[in-house]
């Protein structure tokens, strides 16, 4: 067996416009482009009697399987969308072979780093915030995500709403993670086990954040508690974070609410120390910097609004944290 | 069926064709017939390939014979590849064991494909659990013969990063490392059973890179050593699946 690659399989060859039928349940889908593909198998963008749907269609049973059973523990999460919903799971039959596939919800949306390209760069402690709440109603059913990483997030919207793609990796409480990357990965780091943990997450979650100021990740050095140490002072955007950041990676969190009540206390001390510094400099700008000006002045409408959204739905929660 | 049962997997690392001993796909048969699933990783070589493509050959026959599942890999990825082919194959294994129960209480040749979907969840959970918190019992062969000197430092990572994985289950794992040629013998044995891997780095410096490549003979001492652990347990076979005996009985 010469190493296997997915990009041989017939999984990865439909056509546009092919149809293909389940077997069990005799549903249509009509494939309209390929939107990706992974270890596990293919995703296309496929038309059915459910609408347009995400169609994954894999080779081996059980991985496929077990991804089946994430997506339907997810719609059981009440009141909280996590991950697409899905829609149907069958098998297709092709010459004497059955791949087995399913169908999801078909998530629009951008990547992490195509959305942050043209966005200011609060917006990743935002993000940041909206996967932290994610995380600890999935941490309160009983699972942990895994296999966090910037590929399996998808940014959709307006609004902006950050949500995970690809469940591989989610694994029950205390068992063995399921599935990881290596720069994500405490135990690749020399800082734990890979049990299925809040603080598991919570490490992968910090290292998302370090991923979108280092687009093509760094390896492992001698000494990588030093090096993360460096990496932080070395980038403008993490700096902010840095304390965060170190005690995610220590696994200093045992929640991650108390994480993101953290990241949301440090985001609002942010804007409250920047507003009125902005403000003065743009009063004593000469005229001619109008145009920039205005520019700015929406930019912080934007800004405050976004944050006074962010303390107004954290108000809810807490309230319906105490009732 | 949710009684812990223990999975026995060797695992063979190397980077080319036998010379010396016993026909090692022979010998993987016999592992197999014993419940020992043979694994097999063929290390590439990109300087050598005429050499190799013989010795691929061999990686995939071993580890057809002996149940298991085989992979070859540049070093670059072996720490992942380790892993892999580990889950995978302690995956193939529990995946026989519930093929075999669902045909006693379905009665016919069903097979975990033949169930409709919506039964296969059910299935998955089982087979899960089982991947979770049956014990595992891994013995590696590592091929020491000269061309494999400037891989052994990953190898050493990759088993390291493998006991992170193992030791994060919840059932319990041990470890037992084999390497031929051995300083004075055919087969060396560097660790004996533990369940932990820490201490692998000085094992590692011990070896001494040889000229013949005896993986017959050295399969052969991997079925020894798992029987020499099983009779020390007073336990016997009683499962015709391979890679796994049940120790409780049904
Ligand atoms: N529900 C979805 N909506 C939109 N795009 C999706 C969806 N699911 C997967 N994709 C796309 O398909 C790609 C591969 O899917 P993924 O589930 O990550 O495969 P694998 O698990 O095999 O790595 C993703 O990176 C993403 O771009």
């Amino acid at each position: 067996m010469i190493p296997q690659d997915i990009r041989t399989s017939p999984v990865c060859k439909l056509s546009v416009g092919e149809e293909i039928r389940g077997k069990w349940n005799h549903s249509r889908y009509r494939v309209r482009r390929r939107l990706g593909y992974g270890a596990t198998g293919a995703v296309y963008l496929a038309d059915s009697d459910h609408g347009v749907v995400a169609l994954k269609i894999g080779h081996d049973q059980m991985s496929i399987t077990s991804e089946v059973n994430v997506l339907k523990r997810f719609s059981k999460v009440q009141g909280k969308v996590l991950g697409p919903s899905l829609i149907e799971v069958d098998d297709w039959l092709k010459g004497k072979v059955t791949y087995p596939f399913y169908a999801m919800e078909y998530l629009k949306g951008e990547t992490l780093f195509e959305f942050l390209r043209n966005k200011s760069t609060e917006w990743a402690g935002i993000l940041l915030v909206q996967l932290l709440t994610d995380l600890h109603t999935l941490h309160q059913a009983g699972w942990a995500f895994g296999d966090l990483k910037p590929d399996n997030l998808l940014v959709t919207g307006p609004p902006y709403r950050i949500r995970w793609i690809d469940v591989g990796g989610t694994t029950i409480m205390d068992r063995s993670i399921k599935e990881y990357t290596e720069f994500f990965d405490r135990g690749y780091w020399g800082k734990g086990s890979r049990k299925a943990e809040p603080s598991y997450d919570l490490f992968s979650a910090g290292m998302v954040m370090i991923n979108l100021a280092y687009p093509s990740r760094f390896t492992k050095g001698n000494n990588p508690d030093r090096q993360l140490q460096e990496k932080i002072a070395a980038s403008p955007m993490l700096k902010p974070y840095g304390a965060l950041l170190e005690k995610a990676w220590n696994g200093k969190y045992r929640y991650a609410e108390e994480m993101r009540n953290e990241l949301v206390l440090l985001l609002n001390a942010n804007v409250n120390n920047q507003t009125p510094q902005k403000l003065n400099n743009s009063v004593h700008k000469p005229p001619s910097r109008q145009a920039q000006k205005k520019k700015k002045g929406s930019f912080l409408v934007e800004t405050s609004l976004v944050f006074m959204f962010v303390f107004i739905v954290y108000l809810f929660y807490m309230l319906g944290q105490t009732m | 069926m949710r009684n812990k049962g223990t999975l026995r997997q060797i695992l063979l690392i190397t980077d080319g064709c036998s010379n010396q001993g016993e026909d090692p796909v022979a010998m993987a048969a016999l592992a197999h017939e014993q419940g020992i699933a043979v694994n097999v990783i063929g290390v590439l070589n990109e300087n050598a390939p005429e050499y190799h493509r013989q010795g691929l050959k061999e990686v995939e026959d071993i580890a057809m014979a002996g149940g298991g599942i085989s992979q070859v890999v540049y070093t670059k990825q072996l720490a992942q590849t380790v892993k892999m082919v580990t889950q995978k194959a302690m995956a193939q294994t529990i995946k026989g064991v519930v093929n075999a129960e669902l045909q006693q209480i379905l009665g016919s040749k069903s097979t975990m494909e033949d169930l409709p979907p919506d039964k296969r969840g059910e299935v998955m959970e089982v087979v899960d659990e089982m991947g979770e918190t049956m014990n595992l019992e891994v013995l590696v062969l590592i091929d020491a013969s000269g061309s494999m000197e400037d891989k052994m430092l990953t190898v050493q990572e990759s088993l390291l990063d493998l006991s992170i994985s193992l030791n994060s289950r919840i059932g319990d794992n041990e470890f037992s490392i084999f390497a031929f040629p051995g300083k004075k013998k055919e087969v060396e044995e560097l660790l004996s059973w533990s369940s932990k891997m820490d201490s692998i780095g000085k094992i590692f410096s011990k070896i001494t890179l040889g000229g013949i490549t005896p993986t017959g003979p050295a399969i052969k001492e991997g079925i020894a050593a798992f029987s020499r652990k099983r009779s020390a347990k007073r336990s016997f076979l009683s499962s015709d699946t391979p890679g796994y005996t049940n120790e409780s009985g049904m």
